[in-house]
């Protein structure tokens, strides 16, 4: 009874360096509940104060984003498999965007 | 008709062909919209074009300005050509992972390219982008990630083609970087049928490019309402090389990689629909052909060698 959960680079400070640890869990939320017992600080990483996943974390079960899922009470089932991952494709806002000069 | 008054004319307008090998049942068909037929080759000629015209439109740029974006390749390319015909300068801001054709083709049409490092991928091009704005503040950033020239050039163009083409249309995938052409089409297409599928396909890279050093340096493009998808999917580099090779094996279509990440998502929806018996017709877009990752080695050799050769890299 064990969900894979692949963990990015930037937060494996939680799992002593590990790319992926077992996990188990009927929902995400359990899930991250389960994994903060043994990598204590993960989940307030991946979730906000007010209780959502963090703008900037994506969390997808068989390789499909969880928002679209039910996201923190997206199901899981055994054998399934659980990735986090960062969103990119941006950067330090400096300006505001579209069309500037003059 | 098939004659234009010049090249910038030629763009959208692109085939919708089907996959009849690869449709799992004559009632569950795809078909692929060819955005290479466009003027550079990539779907991002509409949207260059568009931004262009709108930034011309509202008097931000004029005849022998610069223009400024960050871009990991095909929307340089095509703000190159648009830059050329309609008289402008063009700076790129592109990572210096990207493929060797791409830098080339770049320079080619007579654009400019300024390096951010490999590491932070797109994001650091972002922020590099940004930066020099700050300093060149005569200099035209039409910022495609939250320019909304960027989604109405799917909105008007790309969404009408489709749905033209393909009356009976149930479910569009397209890949999700700067959101636009998902935002643009997804839109278009909602708003004549509330029951279409809009299907996102992120590529996910290898981690070199998610080398950030912490979750408040991600980023979601401006552009992006999650509201217009139904479903998203992260396709790996393995799968995409996979069904990159597919679609040229079955179907004889030589595409590039993104276009293979969004095949993959396109037929796990097509074999659903198929398993619960439904009729579909599923629409993909076909972003780029191959030509311009040659060079990266993946297109021949066993899969684990192309992924090897396609780490680090922005394929998509």
């Amino acid at each position: 009874m064990a969900i894979d959960v692949r963990i990015p680079t930037i937060l494996r400070q939680y799992t002593g360096g590990a790319k992926s640890v077992p996990g188990t869990g009927d929902t995400i939320a359990d899930l991250l509940a389960d994994l903060d017992t043994r990598h204590p600080g993960l989940r307030g990483r991946l979730i906000t104060e007010s209780g959502d996943l963090h703008r900037f974390v994506n969390v997808y079960v068989n390789d499909e984003d969880v928002r679209f899922l039910g996201a923190l009470d997206a199901k899981l089932n055994d054998g399934d498999s659980v990735t986090i991952l960062p969103a990119v494709a941006g950067g330090a806002p400096a300006v505001t965007p579209g069309g500037t000069g003059r | 008709m098939a004659r234009f008054d010049n090249l910038l004319e030629a763009s959208g307008g692109t085939p919708l062909v089907g996959l009849p090998r690869l449709s799992p049942s004559p009632q569950v068909r795809l078909w692929a919209k060819l955005e290479d037929r466009n003027p550079t080759g990539s779907v991002k000629d509409r949207a260059a074009l568009f931004m262009v015209r709108a930034a011309e439109e509202s008097g931000a740029l004029r005849t022998g300005d610069t223009i400024l974006e960050p871009t990991s390749g095909n929307t340089g390319i095509a703000l190159a050509m648009v830059a050329k015909v309609r008289g402008y300068r063009l700076v790129c801001v592109m990572p210096e992972n990207v493929s060797g054709e791409r830098i080339q083709l770049l320079r080619m049409y007579g654009a400019e390219i300024i390096f951010s490092p490999a590491q932070g991928g797109s994001n650091a091009a972002v922020a590099m982008a940004r930066q020099i704005a700050v300093e060149h503040p005569d200099w035209v950033l039409l910022y495609q990630y939250g320019n909304e020239a960027n989604a109405r050039a799917h909105y008007e163009t790309t969404g009408p083609e489709l749905l033209r083409d393909l009356p009976t249309l149930t479910h569009f995938v397209a890949g999700l970087g700067t959101t636009g052409t998902l935002m643009g089409t997804g839109r278009y297409l909602r708003e004549k049928n509330p029951q279409v599928q809009i299907i996102a396909a992120e590529p996910r890279y290898g981690e070199l490019v998610y080398g950030l050093r912490n979750i408040d340096e991600g980023y979601v493009p401006e552009l992006y309402d999650a509201s217009v998808l139904n479903r998203r999917f992260s396709v790996g580099t393995r799968d995409a090389v996979l069904r990159t090779r597919q679609l040229v094996e079955v179907e004889g279509l030589f595409a590039g990689f993104s276009t293979g990440a969004v095949a993959h998502a396109a037929l796990a929806v097509a074999h659903e629909a198929h398993k619960a018996g439904q009729r579909a017709d599923v629409a993909f877009l076909a972003a780029d052909g191959g030509w311009k990752y040659l060079s990266t080695g993946a297109y021949g050799g066993t899969l684990a060698e192309a992924e090897t050769a396609l780490e680090g890299q922005l394929w998509a």
